[in-house]
């Protein structure tokens, strides 16, 4: 009886996957019908027209969580080493506190510091900074108005709220590396950095890959901080500079707004595609960690 | 130094602790160059403590203090101004557990190389090629290289392990119970090893195993309870030994 019951509670989650994939798929089918591959790859969306292609927000989504993801990487790289490596007992609970307490901050509350702190900051300093004493406006990736809202904008809020993501689970497979496997470097003349370098990071490779991929995950689906700090946009521009749209946003901002059923139809196959791409992310993502799990015990 | 023959280890009233537990007394032992001698001794005796004081892996430990010297051809090496990557490179280990890299078999054995010497690539390979043919691995490697070293037998992980070490030209090879996971055919390949590489380094290996260490070795040491009992020509130790507890032990009255 006992045994029924959770295996009934067990099932009803993978269950509740499949209804939810199902009914998505059904409810975008109208929208994916008529627009077939061009919801992918045109850039108009007229409610008013009833017209819709997603190709903006679609960009915008893995664009911004690209920034995100190189933006972020390598501090959160940085900040595991340092914590599992060097940093003194005493400091390392707290630091390791702080940083994953990140992951706990409600992204409201990011997209308003967003609003009031970094946007005017990006406008005001960071943006002229990058256009005119680096030259880069020139280039086609920081030309035009700096305005504020922008793609560079989402991308760091993004990048803060992914960071504890990937220090953690890095944190985690570094600290797991075998003492076997240090000592093994050391006995051959390797010195401390040289050490984590070609022995340490090499052996958890996988598993920092594994929580990149869990990062890149929570930024493909993030949507309130993104929405107030990115611009919403329907426009493809190659500058981060300026403003656009992902595929959350999107949805976020026209739900509510959504009068007909090929709107809300072209809604729901945005779902759809953001859908597809995050479990297909996330699959790699435990495939990578659990290869590494595997070679642990090896 | 003087002379050509390198890898003299000396130890003298050499005492270790971690934390409050003193775990070596006074240890005072010359260890031969050139020959093999076995630490033997029961479990938490010292003798592992002992082999990991002499490439400094103690470092890695918080709270250990030592007291007393430790020399390698004259050097100490517990000196703080010793540059340990350097001594690290003079004195090769092996462990346990076997513990290659989870990369191929060539870079395995080219990893001490590529830190310490930066050789050409075709050294390299000659470096690599040297050194598993000291460790009488080349034969069955040689056309797979560039396989994942992992893929080996435990037998062939360990002799990898030490033709790693052997890639940086040591002096000396410290081996703690090399043999202690392996089947007795891969143990009589890693002995028949050691036996030739003693014709150009110092071997020192702690073994649990009374045969092994009567049959491989040259000399013997044995410590109980972190005190040097007694240490001798392997021969005599075994048939003839002086101390009362040496001869309980090797004919397994304790232990």
């Amino acid at each position: 009886m006992y045994r029924f019951i959770t295996t009934a509670f067990a099932l009803s989650i993978p269950l509740l996957l499949v209804l939810l994939g199902i009914e998505v798929a059904v409810a975008a089918w109208p929208a994916l019908s008529a627009f077939k591959l061009s919801f992918l790859t045109s850039s108009r969306w007229d409610a008013v027209e009833g017209v819709f292609g997603a190709a903006p927000a679609i960009y915008g989504t893995l664009v911004s969580s690209a920034l995100a993801l190189v933006i972020a990487t390598p501090l959160a790289i940085g900040v595991a080493i340092f914590l599992s490596e060097f940093a003194p007992p005493w400091l390392r609970q707290p630091v390791a506190f702080l940083v994953d307490l990140l992951a706990a901050i409600p992204s409201v509350v990011y997209g308003l510091w967003g609003i009031f702190v970094l946007v005017p900051a990006l406008r005001e300093y960071v943006m002229p900074f990058l256009s005119d004493r680096l030259h880069l406006g020139n280039t086609p990736f920081f030309s035009g108005p700096a305005y504020g809202p922008s793609m560079l904008a989402a991308g760091l809020i993004l990048a803060i709220m992914v960071l504890p993501y990937i220090s953690s689970v890095t944190r985690e497979v570094l600290m797991a590396v075998p003492r076997s496997q240090r000592e093994a470097a050391l006995a051959l003349g390797a010195t401390r950095w040289e050490m984590i370098w070609g022995a340490v990071l090499p052996y958890a490779r996988s598993g920092i890959v594994g929580g990149i991929l869990l990062g890149l995950g929570r930024a493909l689906g993030e949507t309130m901080a993104v929405t107030m700090v990115i611009g919403n946009r329907h426009e493809i521009s190659s500058s981060l500079f300026a403003p656009g749209y992902t595929m959350a946003s999107l949805i976020a901002n026209e739900f509510s707004e959504a009068t007909n059923d090929m709107h809300l139809s072209a809604l729901m196959a945005v779902g759809a595609v953001l859908l597809l791409v995050t479990v297909i992310v996330n699959v790699i993502a435990r495939l990578l960690v659990w290869r590494v799990e595997r070679q642990g015990k090896a | 130094m003087s002379g050509t023959i390198t890898g003299a280890l000396s130890a003298d009233r050499y005492s270790f602790w971690y934390g409050e537990m003193q775990a070596l007394f006074d240890v005072t032992l010359d260890i031969a160059p050139r020959a093999i001698t076995a630490l033997i001794g029961p479990s938490g005796c010292g003798k592992s403590t002992f082999l990991r004081s002499i490439n400094r892996m103690h470092d890695l430990t918080p709270g250990v203090r030592t007291a007393g010297t430790l020399r390698l051809d004259g050097d100490d090496v517990l000196d703080r101004g010793v540059d340990v990557v350097q001594l690290r490179q003079r004195i090769g280990m092996v462990f346990q557990r076997w513990n290659p890299f989870p990369k191929s078999i060539y870079d395995n054995v080219a990893y001490g190389p590529r830190l310490n010497r930066k050789p050409s690539g075709d050294q390299l390979d000659d470096i690599v090629e040297q050194a598993l043919r000291r460790a009488a691995l080349w034969d069955e490697v040689k056309d797979r290289l560039r396989t994942s070293a992992l893929g080996l037998s435990g037998g062939q992980q360990q002799r990898l392990c030490i033709a790693r070490a052997l890639a940086n030209e040591p002096e000396v090879l410290l081996l703690d119970e090399p043999c202690s996971a392996l089947d007795p055919i891969a143990t009589q390949k890693v002995e028949e090893l050691l036996w030739e590489l003693k014709k150009d380094l110092t071997v020192l290996i702690v073994t649990h195993n009374l045969q092994q260490a009567a049959r491989l070795s040259d000399q013997t040491a044995f410590f109980y309870l972190g005190r040097l009992v007694e240490h001798g020509a392997t021969d005599q130790l075994f048939t003839a030994p002086r101390e009362e507890r040496t001869e309980s032990y090797i004919t397994g009255r304790f232990g």
